[in-house]
């Protein structure tokens, strides 16, 4: 949910977009951060830990912590609460550590 | 690689400041931000600032932001890198790495000021790493900066100002705070903060701890618990609340990795958020031409933070050899304005944590 | 928990009570904080040089024109007038959404606790305030010194 009037701020927001999470369009407005917008669609679960496969949501929103990590056009680790959304972007939660396409095809 | 003067790392509060005064000394800055807009802290900061005039008091944080990047803007000898971060520091060549949008940049400053702030510090308890454990400045971030309402109904864990101030801000956008947390015997942050969520009706418990987060995959609520004269629980006093979020609110670290990296001597320094480097009094760290200001240098409110930078952009630029006349009575009224706020009772802790601070046997490089 | 045993230190007198509006400074900590002081046209503050001394206001010289109100950062300034036969509290709001005028609310007290009924007097919001409205409340002359916020 986004707040519309605020006491003391007034929100800017950029053009209405769509992106994808999980395969579901969801609508979010340019200026947002991934995980802003997925926040404000009530999307709180994003990952899941390597491990133990317990549920990850963001922490400080402020790209330090990287408990917001997820598959975003399908690169891995990608800090969701700094990147910004696009339109059209995939956005998928990210099962395990990930892996980075391997320099020279691993050759 | 690129030849820089004199380049900040960071633009809160400390880092525009610190990047105003050497600019306005006559020096050539460059100001690096990872962020995609300068402000820092500030721009989620709705309340009015406390301290003189000197240090905007009574204007929001939100608009100091907007007038120091306003001035920074006006100067010509002032280049702004956004979005971009410092990697490294390679102390051999006197080195920075950067990231700039995919791209990587080699930089050697002839100074350099480190601001890069704090990081919010985490609580241990069962379930704590759920979605809908956030930090305050999280909340704050997605609320004041992308107008997302973070929740229905939060918890708050710490009463200090950060606690108290996030609190009233989130009930300004509509969301319950079902109680504030302490588990200090009284409130630390400021009391007027505290009477400002009080008559609201906000419930502040002092001695009183989380036990555990609830829920499966977000947060649905929490069990609290009562500490003792020694913090240890009292037996059966746990209560569960309900709520969508848990907010830490549990202080601030320094963000200090790069000065590690390029060998300033160091210290552990509980009072100041944790490891910080010892200084000289133009916040000079032990390596010469590095210089160090805001919550980089200790935890500490924003008003200081500021003086703080100023205090550093002015050394690094004078030892560059801008000077002016006024150079001598502007250091001395800058130390005067940090003593100033740092006088009274809310800067005792402040206070003794920069009284620890000197060279040891463990830090034996002598700060001049 | 909060220090109120120091409210009998920033109440005025009975009689400067009942001669009109007046600041109710419940600023109880030392904080490095002066705009109060040097915001006030009546220079109704003593003018001090530590900034973390507790602001001293002459009731005397406080006109009660509500400046220092808006410009506290602490919201820790009320005007109180308790001249006529009901009493006036003037307090700062920043909330949404702001109370009509003639309205009835719920005067709370500084626990958030219900106090009385109160009239919404008027509503101050001008550009100078910054985003601070101050709310005028009509309460009971007895409840001037308890109703500190309110509630729909």
């Amino acid at each position: 949910m986004r707040l519309s009037n605020h006491p003391i701020l007034t929100f800017r927001r950029g053009e209405k977009i769509s992106f994808f999470f999980n395969g579901q369009p969801l609508e979010a407005y340019l200026g947002e951060t991934i995980a802003a917008s997925l926040h404000a669609a009530g999307i709180y679960h994003l990952s899941d830990s390597a491990e133990k496969h317990r549920a990850r949501g963001f922490f400080c929103a402020i790209g330090q912590c990287s408990s917001c990590m997820m598959l975003v056009n399908g690169r891995p680790n990608v800090k969701t609460c700094t990147t910004l959304v696009k339109p059209g972007m995939v956005v998928e939660s990210q099962q395990g550590k990930g892996q980075l396409p391997l320099w020279n095809n691993g050759k | 690689m690129e030849q820089r003067e004199i380049v900040v790392i960071g633009g809160g509060p400390a880092g525009l400041s610190a990047a105003l005064q050497a600019a306005h000394s006559g020096a050539r800055v460059t100001i690096i931000e990872g962020e995609k807009r300068l402000g820092g802290q500030l721009i989620k900061q709705t309340h009015m600032f406390f301290g003189s005039h000197k240090q905007h008091a009574g204007t929001r944080g939100i608009d100091i932001a907007t007038l120091l990047e306003n001035e920074l803007r006006a100067l010509p000898n002032v280049e702004i890198i956004l979005g971009a971060t410092v990697l490294g520091y390679y102390y051999e060549d006197g080195a920075l790495t950067i990231e700039d949008h995919e791209a990587f940049r080699l930089m050697i400053p002839k100074r350099l000021i480190v601001a890069s702030g704090a990081s919010e510090k985490f609580l241990a308890f069962p379930n704590n790493d759920l979605p809908g454990v956030y930090g305050a400045g999280a909340v704050q971030t997605l609320m004041n900066v992308y107008g997302v309402k973070p929740a229905q109904r939060v918890l708050m864990i710490g009463a200090g100002n950060i606690g108290l101030i996030v609190s009233y801000q989130l009930l300004q956008a509509g969301v319950e705070v079902a109680a504030v947390l302490e588990a200090a015997p009284q409130i630390s942050g400021y009391l007027v903060h505290a009477s400002k969520i009080l008559r609201l009706g906000v419930p502040i418990l002092t001695r009183h701890s989380i036990k555990e987060a609830l829920g499966k995959h977000t947060v649905e609520g929490a069990i609290i618990h009562r500490l003792d004269d020694r913090w240890q629980p009292v037996p059966h006093s746990e209560q569960q609340i309900t709520c969508d979020t848990i907010c830490l609110a549990v202080g601030l670290s320094p963000l200090c990795d790069l000065l590690w990296q390029a060998g300033c001597a160091m210290q552990y320094i509980a009072e100041l958020g944790g490891y910080v480097a010892l200084r000289d009094e133009g916040m000079q760290t032990s390596v010469p031409g590095i210089y160090v200001a805001g919550d980089a240098a200790g935890v500490e409110e924003a008003s200081a933070a500021m003086v703080e930078g100023s205090l550093a952009g002015l050394s690094a630029a004078l030892s560059l050899g801008y000077n002016s006349p006024a150079d001598e009575e502007l250091t001395a009224e800058l130390r005067q304005q940090l003593d100033d706020l740092r006088a009274g009772p809310g800067g005792a802790k402040i206070r003794s944590g920069l009284e620890k601070l000197h060279p040891t046997a463990d830090n034996p490089k002598e700060v001049t | 928990m909060l220090p109120t045993a120091s409210l009998a230190a920033v109440t005025p007198h009975q009689e400067r009570l009942a001669r009109g509006a007046v600041a109710i400074v419940e600023c109880f900590q030392e904080i490095p904080c002066n705009p109060c002081a040097t915001n006030c046209p009546s220079q109704a503050f003593a003018l001090v040089s530590d900034i973390n001394a507790l602001p001293v206001l002459d009731w005397d010289k406080c006109i009660g024109c509500g400046i220092c109100v808006a410009c506290c950062p602490g919201l820790a300034i009320f005007i109180v007038d308790g001249s006529g036969e009901q009493g006036v509290v003037r307090l700062p709001y920043e909330f949404l959404p702001l109370p009509e005028v003639g309205a009835t609310v719920l005067g709370v007290g500084r626990d958030g606790a219900a106090v009385c009924g109160a009239t919404v007097l008027r509503v101050q919001n001008s550009p100078a305030q910054d985003r601070t409205p101050i709310i005028w409340l009509q309460v009971p002359p007895e409840h001037i010194m308890s109703v500190r916020h309110f509630k729909f």
